[in-house]
């Protein structure tokens, strides 16, 4: 019975042992798997931690679920790139105010043998509707996030529906983008990817950059305070400091100067960034 | 209480009586109308063929198993049992006899361990695991377990059924030993031998009745029942069951 | 990173990878000794007593041993979600979060297994203890003591399918770096980035703690099987 005592008081200890790191001030941000990928967390949460003694705890999502996280109370604030989908979140009361991060581009991926024959094409419509008429493989995140959005949004403007039509060379994964890229990797796909994930991405083999440039490719991302109006426990102060840190000089210079073998992954554009 | 078992003058009070017990299961009648009353004194040795329903009068004795009719009574506290195959818990010996003392809300102390111990002729082996020790050494550790709760009466089914002769004469020992100490001993056997050695009056049974009650000496010189007759005469006797 | 990276890492006592496998095991431990202790008393509790609905009970925790992790992480974090019944508590996206769903998860499996248990070994006592007299509570703690080496074996079962799930905790923790991340959803973060040698290398470290931790295990059970049989 000594030992049940003990199980009982050990367990107890373990549960309670780590909220004395959760008590220390920190807030928890959803965003999208391209930023935390990226590595771009990784090098601009420690100087935000440095300037305000902050820890930002960051919960990798698509940006669809990082939303239903914001609107659920479970985060303070969301760090996405869906813009339509952020001014409804906004709108509908979820969120305080919607403020311009950075942007990056989307970017087609496919595989080297390129059977659509797309390389080097600066029109992504043009590059959409060769992949539908060779039926090679496309592989879509298919899980609402804001590059599944943006990969929508292309299609539509190119007069096409292959999600609706249920077309046999189009696979709706339902995951993130690096799994989405290690797919279309193995089955020789093409797949619209954020140039960032990209860029770090390791697995690259079979895969190559085919098509980018084009302004439809354009790729905002927004940072949004869940409204504590809705949710008292949302941590305004902290959350609000991450927002301005982030919307200022320091935060936007620590954005531009994140790089991969010297190549920017992401360009600050917050609004009032000049100042 | 040892005094009061001891004491040969007292008017021998029944320490167990049965009044019309019978057992049955589903459609067997295992026991059928048993009346019987023992008392302090000498061992008393359970006698009959396989399937007689030795085992299941001394479960019914014991309180292990319940009268379908009848009445048994008996003072539980009072009695302990040795079966054929005792179970060794698994831990060491005098952790057994450990247990046995607690159970029955008697101190578990290292001296009332080793008397326990003592008694059998296993203090040596106190530290072994229970599970290690050859079958006579675990129906002695049983015996020391069973006797550590000072009953008035020692059940014992057939204990010494598996064991070689060394390990019997041991066995039948301890139960002598414990017999003059006072402790009722009932006993169930199949060895003809070993009923001569300890008993001091014989119950028969045949087919699930008591067939004879008689001191051991006149048991074993001029049984009065045919079927005891046969069965000490080596004969085979078959339960009715069996030939219906 | 390199393919030997993950061992140089653990070798050179890299101190992010020290505290992913410090939560990992924390969590887990935590979690199985809050699902031992809950599962084996209902585990006792179901073989050694009758009561009207006891085989329903039976079947449904035997069913429950194959209740998919996503669905334990997906139940939890409604549960514990701000909009949820339990929101006030705060817990979700902590270590907590993943101690609770991984006891979820595991209580079905150790009072299943374990009820099994002490039901044989009830069989084989039950004359034995009922000869001895001995009281209800002794009986619990004696069967529980006796069964010890196959409980044990049932716990490390728990144990490992624990620290083996990636499902809920991801869910529920949300794999913050540094706060809630374990090897599991490491080895998801990695696979995702395309990083698959430093997956499969942490996955390696994985399998390496819990070949550990079951030779730990049997070392132990060597040990006293030697000594008190």
């Amino acid at each position: 019975m000594k030992a049940y005592a003990l199980a009982i008081a050990l367990g107890a200890f373990a549960f309670a042992a780590s909220p004395a790191v959760a008590q220390q001030q920190s807030i928890v941000v959803a965003s999208t798997t391209s930023t935390q990928d990226s590595g771009l967390f990784g090098h601009i949460l420690p100087l935000f931690k440095t300037a305000s003694g902050i820890d930002v705890k960051v919960v990798a999502q698509g940006t669809g679920q990082a939303l239903e996280t914001g609107r659920r109370g479970d985060a303070d604030v969301v760090f996405v790139h869906a813009k339509p989908q952020e001014e409804k979140f906004v709108a509908d009361g979820y969120g305080v105010k919607r403020f311009n991060v950075m942007y990056n581009d989307f970017v087609l991926i496919g595989p080297k043998s390129d059977p659509a024959k797309v390389r080097g094409g600066k029109d992504i419509i043009a590059a959409l509707k060769s992949v539908q008429a060779s039926a090679a493989p496309f592989v879509s995140r298919g899980d609402k996030s804001g590059t599944h959005s943006a990969e929508l949004a292309l299609w539509k403007a190119a007069g096409l529906d292959p999600a609706s039509a249920k077309a046999p060379w189009y696979r709706e994964i339902g995951q993130g983008m690096g799994a989405a890229l290690n797919t279309s990797g193995a089955m020789g796909a093409y797949v619209l990817s954020d140039r960032a994930t990209w860029l770090s991405f390791k697995n690259k083999d079979a895969l190559e950059l085919l098509v980018e440039g084009d302004a439809r490719l354009f790729n905002q991302y927004g940072i949004i305070l869940v409204n504590p109006a809705r949710h008292p426990s949302v941590k305004v102060t902290a959350g609000q400091a991450f927002i301005d840190w982030i919307i200022s000089k320091p935060g936007q210079d620590s954005i531009n100067g994140y790089k991969i073998n010297g190549a920017q992954l992401f360009f600050a554009n917050a609004d009032n960034a000049a100042r | 209480m040892q005094d009061k078992r001891t004491d040969k003058n007292a008017a021998p009070q029944p320490l167990l009586r049965l009044c019309n017990a019978s057992l049955r299961y589903g459609v067997v009648d295992v026991l059928q109308d048993v009346c019987l009353e023992i008392s302090a004194g000498g061992p008393v040795i359970l006698m009959g063929p396989n399937g007689s329903g030795k085992t299941s009068l001394l479960k019914l004795m014991m309180g292990l198993a319940a009268p379908s009719s009848g009445d048994v009574d008996c003072a539980r506290s009072q009695v302990s049992f040795v079966f054929q195959k005792s179970v060794m818990l698994r831990r060491s010996v005098a952790a057994n006899v450990a247990f046995a003392l607690q159970a029955a809300g008697l101190p578990a102390n290292d001296k009332a361990v080793r008397a326990a111990l003592d008694r059998v002729g296993l203090s040596h082996l106190a530290q072994r695991p229970a599970r290690r020790l050859s079958g006579g050494e675990q129906q002695r550790l049983a015996l020391a377990r069973a006797l550590s709760r000072n009953p008035a009466i020692l059940f014992l089914d057939e204990p010494t059924a598996s064991l070689d002769p060394a390990q019997t004469k041991a066995v039948e020992d301890i139960v002598q030993a414990s017999a003059a100490m006072g402790v009722k001993i009932v006993m169930s056997t199949h060895d003809i031998g070993q009923a001569r050695r300890l008993g001091s009056e014989v119950l028969f049974l045949a087919h699930g009745r008591l067939v004879e009650r008689a001191p051991a000496a006149s048991f074993f010189n001029k049984p009065e029942s045919p079927e005891a007759q046969r069965f000490l005469a080596g004969e085979l006797v078959i339960s009715q069951e069996a030939l219906s | 990173m390199d393919e030997t990276s993950a061992f140089q890492l653990i070798l050179s006592g890299d101190p992010q990878l020290l505290a992913i496998v410090k939560l990992s095991l924390a969590v887990t431990l935590a979690a199985t000794l809050i699902a031992g202790v809950l599962g084996l008393s209902l585990g006792a509790c179901l073989a050694l007593t009758q009561f009207p609905g006891r085989q329903g009970l039976v079947i449904a925790l035997n069913a429950l041993m194959g209740l998919p992790p996503v669905v334990v992480g997906l139940l939890v974090f409604l549960a514990l979600s701000r909009s949820g019944p339990l929101g006030f508590l705060g817990l979700l996206f902590t270590p907590q979060a993943m101690i609770i769903a991984q006891t979820i998860l595991i209580t079905p499996i150790i009072a299943a297994l374990s009820r099994q248990v002490i039901e044989d070994f009830w069989a084989e006592y039950k004359d034995e203890f009922t000869a001895m007299d001995v009281p209800g509570a002794m009986r619990v703690r004696a069967l529980l003591w006796d069964a010890r080496f196959s409980l044990v074996t049932i716990l490390l079962a728990g144990f490992g399918r624990a620290a083996a799930e990636v499902g809920a905790v991801m869910i529920v923790g949300g794999n913050i770096e540094g706060f809630t991340r374990v090897m599991t959803t490491s080895i998801a973060l990695e696979t995702s980035k395309g990083d698959l040698p430093l997956a499969i290398s942490l996955g390696i470290i994985l399998i390496a703690i819990m070949f550990c931790v079951n030779a730990l295990a049997w070392g132990v059970r060597q040990w006293s099987v030697r000594h008190a049989g």
